[in-house]
Formats: C-alpha cells, sequence, structure tokens
C-alpha cells in the first residue's frame, strides 16, 4: 500500500471536558484532494489544525511521510512547515495592512524575491481570483466573499505542497464557490499538489475530490473514494450525506431553478470538453392548478416537494432535482441514456402509486396527471435551446396518473 | 489518623494551601513572562534584521509619545519648582530649587512618569492589537506561513520600547527642568543663572545613568507585559473573544504599571 504523505493516528483531543476527537484516523495521501465531511462543530478545523501543527494531541500519532512529526528536528519541522499553506475558515486576514500587502505577505518574509517579482505573483493571483481594483482596500472593507477569495490569494501565493482548506467556499456565491472549486481542481491538475478540504459544499465538492473522509462523534466512520461514499450503506453516512440535501428542500421545496441552470450549464460544458453525456427530464404536473384551487395553495407545493422526494429515493446520489415554474421537476441525469430513463419513469410511477402525494388524509379524491419529457444533451446547443425541445410534445416519452 | 481528624486538619490548612496555589502560579507566570521576554530579545537579533517593523514601532511607541511626554513633563516639572520653592523658602535655600528639580526628575519622576505615560498611551494599545490578532487567528495564520510570531510581532516592539523609552525619559526631564525654570525663575523670581548653575552642579553623571537604567528596565517591564497580555489573550479563563481582549488590556496596564513603581523602588534601594 502507498505510503500515506500525512497520518494521523488514534488522535485525542478535549477542550477541557470537551472530548472533541477521540482516537481519529486519517491518512492523506500524496498528490490527492482528501476532503473532510461532517456536521459542524464535530471538530474538522480541530482536526485540520493538528494537520499542521496548531495543536497538538493530547495523545496519537502524527507521521508525515512516515516520521514522527514530534521526532523532528527543528530545521526538519520548518522543511515540513514551508511545504504548508493554511486557510482558515474565518479568514484571518491581517486587517491592519491593506490587501495587497495581505497577499504579499508570506512572499516577503519567506523568499528571497524582489518587489517586482513580488508585484507580478501578487497581481497574477488576484486576477485569478477576480480580485481587481481592491489592492489598497483593507479587509474591513471588503465583503465576506472577497475576503474569502483574498485568503485564498494569500494561501496560494507561494505555490504550496499542501494546502489545506477550512471551508473555503462559505458565504461564497454560487458563481464563485465553483470558481474556486475548479481553481482547486485545475492547481491540483497543473502542480499535483494534496488538498485537504473541509467542506458543506455536498455533492460539488466530490468532483474535485479523490478521497472523502467523513468525520463523526470525534472518529473517522469512512474514509474512501467519493464513488464509495455514494455506494455506502452506512445509514450514518447516508444520513448526513441525504440530510444535507434535504436542508435545501426544507427552505424551498427544492433546490431552485437557477441552481439547475448552473449545474445544466456546466453539464453541456462537460460535454463538450470532455464528452460526458447527461440526460435531463421534465415532469409536470398536468393538473395541478385545478388541485390548487380545490384543495388550496400549499397543495401544489406539498405535491411537488413529495414528487422529488420520492424521485430522489429512486435516483443515483449525482442525479440532482430542481424546481421549474410552479408545476415542474426537472431532473439532471449524468451518464444515463433513452431507455434507463423510461425504467426510472416506470420506477417512479410504481413507487408513488398508492402513496399519499398529496400529503393530506384523506384526501378529496382527485388525481394526479403527471407528463415527463427526455432529451438527451448535445454538443453545441443552448441551455435555453435544450429546454425548448425537452419540452416539446415529440419528446414526451412518459404519462401517468396517481389517484 | 481517622478520617475526621484529616479533614479537620484540610480545612484549618485551607488559607495555607490557596497562598501555597497562589504562589506557585505567580511564579509560573513569572518563568513564561521571563522566557517570553528573552525569546523576544534575541529574535530581535535574528537575521534578516527588521529594521523597517523597528522603525514603524519607534515611530508608534517614541514618537506619537512626545506630545504627551511634554506636556506631562512641563507640568510636573512646574509644579516641582512651585512646590520646591515653598518647601525651600522655609529654610532660607531657595537658591536649591534648580538642584531640587533636576535631581527629582532625572533619578525619579522622569523614568517612572515616562513610562505610566507610555503605559497608558502604547502599551495599552499594544496589547489590544496583539490580543485581536490571537483572537482572529491572525497569529495562527503567521504561523501557518512559518513565520515566527514572536519574532515579527513582540521583537520589533520590543527593540522599538528600548530605544523610545531613554529618549523620552529624556525628554521628559529636560522640559521638566525647563518647567521648574517656569515657576521658579519667571513666577517666583528666582535668578535663573542661579537655577541652572545649582541644576548643573548638582546633577552626576551617576544619577544620569541611573535614570537611564531605570528607563530601560520599565521599557523591558512594560512592552513585555503588554505584549504578554495580548499574546496569551486565548487563554485567559475570565472571558473570551472581545470580552477576553478587554481583560487582556485591562491587565496589561495595571501590572505594568504596578511593576514599573515595584521595580522603580528596588532599583533605588540599589542605585543609592
Amino acid at each position: 500500500m502507498e505510503l500515506p504523505l500525512i497520518q494521523l493516528s488514534d488522535i485525542y483531543k478535549a477542550f477541557g471536558d470537551n472530548k472533541v476527537l477521540t482516537g481519529a484516523d486519517l491518512s492523506i495521501l500524496e498528490g490527492q484532494v482528501t476532503t473532510i465531511i461532517g456536521k459542524s462543530g464535530v471538530g474538522k478545523s480541530v482536526l485540520l489544525k493538528h494537520i499542521i501543527g496548531l495543536m497538538e494531541p493530547d495523545s496519537g500519532k502524527i507521521l508525515f511521510r512516515g516520521r514522527l512529526l514530534s521526532e523532528m528536528r527543528k530545521s526538519e519541522k520548518t522543511a515540513f512547515k514551508k511545504k504548508f499553506s493554511y486557510v482558515f475558515q474565518g479568514t484571518a486576514l491581517f486587517d491592519s495592512i491593506t490587501v495587497f500587502e495581505n497577499i504579499a505577505l508570506p512572499l516577503k518574509e519567506k523568499t528571497p524575491l524582489k518587489k517586482a517579482e513580488i508585484n507580478n505573483l501578487v497581481r497574477k493571483k488576484m486576477d485569478q481570483l477576480d480580485l481587481q481594483g481592491v489592492d489598497e482596500k483593507y479587509p474591513s472593507q471588503l465583503s465576506g466573499g472577497m475576503k474569502k477569495r483574498v485568503a485564498l490569494a494569500r494561501a496560494l501565493v507561494t505555490d504550496p505542497e499542501i494546502v489545506l482548506f477550512d471551508e473555503p467556499t462559505t458565504g461564497l456565491d454560487p458563481v464563485r464557490k465553483n470558481a474556486v472549486h475548479k481553481m482547486i481542481s485545475d492547481y491540483q491538475k497543473q502542480f499535483g499538489f494534496t488538498g485537504v478540504v473541509v467542506s458543506h459544499e455536498i455533492p460539488d465538492i466530490f468532483y474535485i475530490s479523490q478521497r472523502v473522509a467523513m468525520l463523526e462523534g470525534g472518529r473517522i466512520v469512512f474514509e474512501g473514494s467519493p464513488e464509495k461514499i455514494q455506494q455506502t450503506w452506512d445509514p450514518m453516512v447516508q444520513n448526513f450525506i441525504h440530510g444535507l440535501e434535504r436542508g435545501h428542500k426544507q427552505i424551498s421545496g427544492i433546490e431552485s431553478h437557477f441552481q439547475g441552470e448552473r449545474r445544466i450549464k456546466e453539464e453541456m460544458a462537460r460535454l463538450q470538453r470532455y464528452h460526458t453525456p447527461f440526460s435531463i427530464i421534465i415532469f409536470k404536473v398536468e393538473n395541478l392548478e385545478e388541485i390548487n384551487e380545490k384543495l388550496g395553495p400549499t397543495a401544489g407545493l406539498t405535491i411537488i416537494t413529495n414528487l422529488a422526494n420520492e424521485l430522489q429515493t429512486i435516483t443515483r446520489f449525482t442525479d440532482t432535482c430542481y424546481r421549474f415554474g410552479l408545476d415542474k421537476i426537472l431532473l439532471l441525469l449524468p451518464n444515463i441514456d433513452r431507455e434507463q430513463t423510461q425504467g426510472l419513469c416506470e420506477k417512479l410511477a410504481g413507487r408513488i402509486l398508492g402513496k399519499d402525494i398529496f400529503g393530506l388524509t384523506p384526501h378529496s379524491g382527485l388525481c394526479l396527471f403527471i407528463s415527463a419529457s427526455f432529451k438527451e444533451g448535445q454538443k453545441g446547443g443552448s441551455y435555453e435551446q435544450m429546454l425548448l425541445q425537452t419540452q416539446s410534445m415529440q419528446n414526451m416519452f412518459y404519462e401517468f396518473k396517481v389517484c | 489518623m481517622k478520617k475526621t481528624e484529616q479533614n479537620a486538619l484540610a480545612t484549618a490548612l485551607l488559607p495555607a494551601s490557596a497562598i501555597g496555589r497562589w504562589a506557585i502560579f505567580i511564579i509560573r507566570e513569572l518563568g513564561r513572562i521571563a522566557i517570553f521576554f528573552v525569546k523576544g530579545f534575541l529574535l530581535i537579533f535574528s537575521l534578516p534584521l527588521q529594521m523597517s517593523k523597528i522603525i514603524e514601532q519607534i515611530y508608534f511607541i517614541g514618537t506619537k509619545s512626545i506630545l504627551v511626554i511634554c506636556l506631562t513633563g512641563a507640568f510636573t516639572g512646574m509644579v516641582l519648582g512651585l512646590q520646591g520653592y515653598y518647601t525651600l523658602v522655609k529654610f532660607g535655600s531657595e537658591g536649591l530649587l534648580g538642584a531640587a528639580v533636576a535631581l527629582s526628575l532625572i533619578r525619579e519622576l522622569g523614568p517612572v512618569l515616562s513610562a505610566i505615560m507610555v503605559i497608558g498611551r502604547a502599551g495599552s494599545a499594544m496589547a489590544a492589537e496583539i490580543g485581536i490578532m490571537r483572537i482572529s487567528e491572525q497569529i495562527d495564520a503567521l504561523e501557518t506561513m512559518d513565520i515566527n510570531p514572536l519574532r515579527f510581532l513582540i521583537s520589533p516592539r520590543i527593540a522599538a520600547a528600548l530605544i523610545s523609552f531613554p529618549l523620552l525619559t529624556a525628554i521628559f526631564d529636560v522640559i521638566g527642568i525647563f518647567g521648574g525654570y517656569m515657576t521658579g525663575s519667571v513666577l517666583l523670581g528666582i535668578d535663573p543663572a542661579i537655577y541652572f548653575y545649582r541644576a548643573q552642579t548638582s546633577v552626576l553623571m551617576k544619577d544620569i545613568a541611573g535614570g537611564f537604567y531605570k528607563s530601560l528596565a520599565f521599557a523591558v517591564v512594560v512592552v513585555t507585559i503588554c505584549c504578554f497580555q495580548g499574546y496569551y489573550t486565548h487563554m485567559r479563563a475570565e472571558g473570551f473573544g472581545a470580552k477576553g481582549v478587554s481583560f487582556s488590556t485591562t491587565s496589561a496596564v495595571v501590572i505594568s504599571s504596578v511593576l514599573v513603581l515595584i521595580v522603580d523602588y528596588v532599583m533605588t534601594s540599589f542605585l543609592i
């Protein structure tokens, strides 16, 4: 087996009576992005701080290329630290110096580079992170998302070998969140750095990770590839992952069509670049207006939400549902053909038949008429065209009734 | 020994054990403070020298304190002139006013009052600034960048305090002597020549050296206590976050002011 770059073994850490880590084991492999997931306050940041030596474990071992960190000489520790960079959850920017000085600080203090070279590197990094025009501003004058990007720029300006990201995208808008994920992914492809990311951005973060570890109850309860975590039957892991998805639905029923639009555009770009196929299905409740009239205005929302929940129990982890208009649900399915899609619709109909999809007992005896239309993603098409074509009559391929 | 006797003995020894615990705590804290200072002091000389940061701190601790030092120096000298005159005139020795004012200022009041004023102006700010850096993880960020926070934050302040304190004390002394001249000669009519002649002849190099050593000692006390309180804000048991910083700033001002007076007494008893 490959020797891990960093290995945490049986780590215990308590703050007074609060036992945060109770025998955590984690292996970080070289050149891979490892994501640590887990509930808030479970100790993910504490675990991350142990890796870089900001916190010392009460007991347990931390090994770097098989060597105990505690037994390293000072010079070795300095060399070890030089390989690292850390992006803090709360940014930890120096608030009494400007944005430019913040990003330039590690270069100024730890490299023999000349002022002009430092300026070039800082400008380049600021351009990459869309930070033009803020060089002379102080961190307190920036928005939360911008501060996050300045912190990222500061961490990456030295081109480190190992980068620890503590929730790098929390507080960022979807476009910038994707930009950060893309940057982590591109950097890894380009420089092959080792990344450890603490993140809640499920499933987006899985696309850029090679390994996922889940922390629960002070221990790592799952460690493996993103594919493996989707296939695992461990109820704790599944509850967490699906719990995150449900979180979105509790607020707005299901995820918004804006998020759907973004994801479809991403898939279209992927199809264009890497030839990875995808399809979309639009489910429409044909008589939703009538139902709303007869059962009240919230009935429609309840039906759409219940339908989406049922859909998600039978779809794969990578498939995602979005609200699309008042009476439609858009299902995005990477890597699926027409035949498989039809099977999915039959499965859905079978599953929801006889279920109280109305969310009302007893309901008024009304029936739901649901239609499904399907379209495979095609190269060169636009998002709008694809949606129009999907909803056209020739692409409607399934209809069913639920009473 | 029976259990009841043991309990009675433990109760009787409660005050003693509390004093013991307190003494251990104080000794441990003093040890930590001493190590903090020594490390910070030695790192001043680590290469490359942080000249720009030291100059920046000299400006903050020294230059920006000049006005307040001039004001306190002037009024201290003036009040010494008044009080000294009314005391000396009773013995017909008002001619010695210059000597009384100069010696009081150079040996005692100059170093002590300069230190107290700098504590209020710069010491509290140092504790608060470093404390906020600590609670907002800025010090952790330095560590992750492999920048030694003691070298980056504390050493320039120690160097700047060691340079600024004697100079501020000197300004305080000179302005104070002129303040004494204002009240003694201009207001109360003592011959200026006599005032300055007595001041000049009574002050020996030993007195100036004593004042200089005191100002250096106070620089060490003030900068170490204020930086230490800020640096370890996160370890305070009384409060966290902004409250922790407020406790650190208060402790920095109170402890360093009291220590300045204690160190002053100890040094005077050795230097006299």
